[in-house]
């Protein structure tokens, strides 16, 4: 869905760090993140384990408060910046205006409650609701997302349901109060392919069904390219590279990304005899280099991507842009190759 | 790092027949589970397979479908509750563990997590030596400790480790490092079979290929025959030259990976082919399948996946279809097969 962009983003990040404190020693986890999220739309947030995609996620949410964290930056939110409010102003805002779903679904419930009457209690903690009322708001929003029999589900333990179903009732339960924003943090990657199809057309509905807006985490670049309108890439705690889905996965210009669509195994096709792997694995944020993260790693390192600073975001096309010091040198990758016309299964 | 090809040579083979008889060969097995209350979960209900010396079987299926429990099982790590393993010409169903002993040096497994499945306090030199010192030589002698240094540094090589790997400590390398440590445990003793259990699954993205490729290198270079556990599809197209798909502790599609994964005639199969999200942008696709897999205590009647069949008719509700040959080397378990890529 294309954003408009004549109004202000919903959310608009701004140099977005996070650090922690560990045995006296600084280590950086995000670093100067910079992305916005139009309103109705879904931006993929996709990195490797470990790449501070959680980190971020919970420090919009103002969840981590942990001694020696330290965040900096801004995350302007309707007209307010995430990051200044206080503890008591961000939590009349989580749930009602930015909700978030976690990858595992026992995490957002408590176990010795029916899922309904959670459900009942966020939208009772908002609204000004009969407990019938809620009820009856409650399995509708069950049914909404695709849950059997809601009515009877509403009535179950969180460890009576499948994990599909819990993710459902999850979801049902963080879009009760129909907030703008939806963090969904990895919602799939613990279900199997067939579920998790049901759970991205669900998010894809959202926006029309409740003009919300999604932020979608996840290391599947796959979930990516078929869910989100704009993608973000993200390695080792830094912004690699942005852009319209379609813009990205056609013409990835961040050796990074195409080297990770590359090592994909394809689905149809010729079997490549070995993979195209990246060699190595991504850096410890101690050991993170001080100029292109990417570096030890990508194959076309050479003098100007080893100094500090980082490479910072070089323009490649409309909203795409690139961490990588190539374009400016007038040295842009080539376009994928891959075979768009062949069907794909 | 790159990956030198392996200059170590495959062992002989062992195999006193030719190539014309399978290595593994699985026999109506079953495996049960007792539950409380006193109800029964058959995790394996009824399986059937070869797997000829060489060849990479790659096993499919949903969360809970029973692949863990039948990798187990063809290596005797489980005992079956019913049914016949056979490797290598010998029925090892029933064995007594002394007399499997040496059989076992000759299949390993290779599981998920790399780091439950290496002890923390030992060298990784230690852990690999440890089978050695264990088992004997063919004619029955120790292993010399010159011989054990050898064989160590000799495996380094095979999984493109540095020697000084030897030294360390299973906590001191990475998750993609720890899983060549694995692999090259499972290869010490030169097994014949090996049984991957989502060997990749919890790797990061990119260095899932380099491990993939690890295993597709050693599999041609020492002859290795595998069957490799997945759930994700691409990864299994990559690897093995034929596919098992299982629902619900059976097998409901077996044949060439091509033409299980691009001619499916099973619906469960062409559904699960189209759930598979690919890193291409188009249309976007719908999920193909309603619901989810059912409890594996209380399995639907007929055929099991009526429950969620796109193309679910009467008959499949009471008439359980058996797996058959609908083409040379491609057999499905379903009463209305969909064949030539109608689907498409
Ligand atoms: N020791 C056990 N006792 C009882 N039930 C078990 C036991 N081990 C496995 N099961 C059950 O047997 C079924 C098959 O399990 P199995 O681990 O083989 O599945 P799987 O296909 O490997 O799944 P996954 O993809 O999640 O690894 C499941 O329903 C599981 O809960
Ligand atoms: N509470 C914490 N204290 C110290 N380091 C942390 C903490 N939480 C996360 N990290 C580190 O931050 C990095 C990013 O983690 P995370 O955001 O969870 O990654 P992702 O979600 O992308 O897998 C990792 O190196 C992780 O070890
Ligand atoms: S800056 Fe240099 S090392 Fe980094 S991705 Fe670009 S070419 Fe590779
Ligand atoms: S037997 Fe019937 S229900 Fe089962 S897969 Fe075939 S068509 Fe579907
Ligand atoms: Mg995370
Ligand atoms: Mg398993």
């Amino acid at each position: 869905m294309p954003t408009n962009t004549l109004s202000p983003p919903l959310l608009d990040v701004h140099d977005l760090c996070v650090s922690f404190t560990s045995r006296g020693q600084v280590v950086p986890i995000v670093e100067n993140l910079s992305f916005s999220i139009g309103e109705q739309e879904i931006l993929g947030l996709v990195g490797e384990s470990g790449s501070g995609k959680s980190v971020t996620a919970m420090a919009l949410m103002g969840l981590i408060d942990a001694p020696g964290v330290h965040v900096s930056g801004s995350a302007r939110f309707k007209g307010q910046d995430l990051l200044g409010l206080s503890g008591k102003q961000m939590r009349a805002l989580r749930g009602r205006e930015i909700a978030m779903i976690f990858q595992d679904p026992m995490t957002a419930f408590t176990p010795v409650y029916t899922i309904g009457w959670q459900i009942d209690e966020q939208l009772r903690a908002h609204h000004n609701l009969s407990r019938k009322q809620a009820r009856t708001r409650t399995v509708e929003l069950l049914g909404e997302m695709g849950v059997p029999d809601p009515a009877n589900t509403a009535n179950r333990y969180p460890h009576q349901l499948s994990g599909g179903l819990r993710q459902r009732a999850m979801i049902a339960m963080a879009l009760s109060c129909n907030p703008s924003l939806l963090i969904a943090d990895e919602p799939t990657t613990a279900l199997d392919v067939t579920v998790q199809a049901q759970i991205l057309d669900l998010m894809r509905r959202l926006r029309t069904t409740y003009g919300s807006s999604v932020l979608l985490i996840t290391h599947d670049m796959g979930v990516v390219a078929e869910t989100c309108d704009s993608t973000l890439v993200l390695y080792s705690g830094r912004a690699a590279e942005t852009g319209a889905t379609q813009d990205l996965f056609a013409h990835p210009q961040h050796p990074y990304t195409a080297a990770l669509l590359a090592s994909i195994p394809p689905m149809n096709g010729p079997r490549p005899d070995r993979l195209p792997a990246i060699p190595g694995t991504p850096p410890q944020p101690l050991e993170r280099p001080a100029g292109c993260a990417f570096a030890p790693r990508c194959t076309y390192t050479h003098a100007s991507c080893l100094p500090a600073p980082p490479p910072t975001f070089c323009t490649v096309g409309p909203a795409h842009k690139v961490a990588c010091v190539l374009p400016g040198e007038g040295n842009p990758l080539p376009k994928r190759a891959y075979t768009s016309a062949t069907p794909v299964l | 790092m790159q990956f030198p090809s392996p200059t170590v040579q495959a062992a002989p083979p062992r195999s006193s027949s030719g190539a014309t008889q399978p290595l593994l060969a699985v026999r109506d097995v079953y495996k049960t589970y007792s539950l409380k209350h006193g109800q029964t979960l058959r995790a394996v209900d009824g399986v059937s397979f070869t797997v000829m010396p060489g060849e990479v079987l790659g096993l499919v299926g949903e969360s809970g479908c029973g692949k863990s429990t039948l990798g187990r099982c063809l290596l005797r790590l489980n005992d079956v509750s019913a049914g016949q393993i056979i490797f290598d010409g010998q029925d090892i169903t029933r064995l007594p563990e002394r007399i499997l002993r040496p059989l076992r040096q000759q299949m390993q497994m290779v599981f998920q997590d790399s780091y439950a499945s290496l002890n923390p306090r030992r060298r990784i030199g230690d852990l690999l030596a440890e089978p050695l010192r264990v088992h004997r030589t063919p004619d029955g002698r120790k292993h010399t400790p010159m011989a054990i240094a050898h064989r160590l540094e000799e495996l380094m090589e095979l999984v493109s480790l540095p020697r000084a790997a030897l030294e360390r400590y299973p906590h001191e390398f990475s998750g993609g490092q720890r899983q060549r440590v694995n692999i090259a445990r499972a290869l010490v003793l030169s097994p014949r079979l090996v049984v991957a259990d989502e060997p990749v699954s919890a790797l990061d993205v990119s260095v899932q290929a380099q491990i993939v490729n690890l295993f597709a290198d050693l599999q041609k270079s020492l002859g290795l025959t595998y069957v490799f556990i997945a759930h994700d599809l691409a990864v299994v197209r990559q690897i093995s030259t034929r596919v098992a798909v299982m629902y619900l502790g059976v097998i409901v599609e077996l044949g060439e990976t091509d033409t299980v994964l691009h001619n499916p005639a099973h619906p469960y199969t062409i559904a699960l082919t189209q759930a598979v999200p690919r890193p291409v942008v188009g249309a976007p696709r719908h999920a193909p399948l309603r619901g989810e897999i059912p409890s594996p205590v209380n399995k639907p009647s007929g055929c099991r996946f009526h429950t969620r069949c796109p193309a679910v008719q009467t008959r499949c509700q009471n008439e359980a279809p058996t797996l058959t040959q609908i083409a040379p080397n491609h057999a499905v378990a379903c009463h209305y097969p969909v064949l030539k890529s109608t689907h498409a």
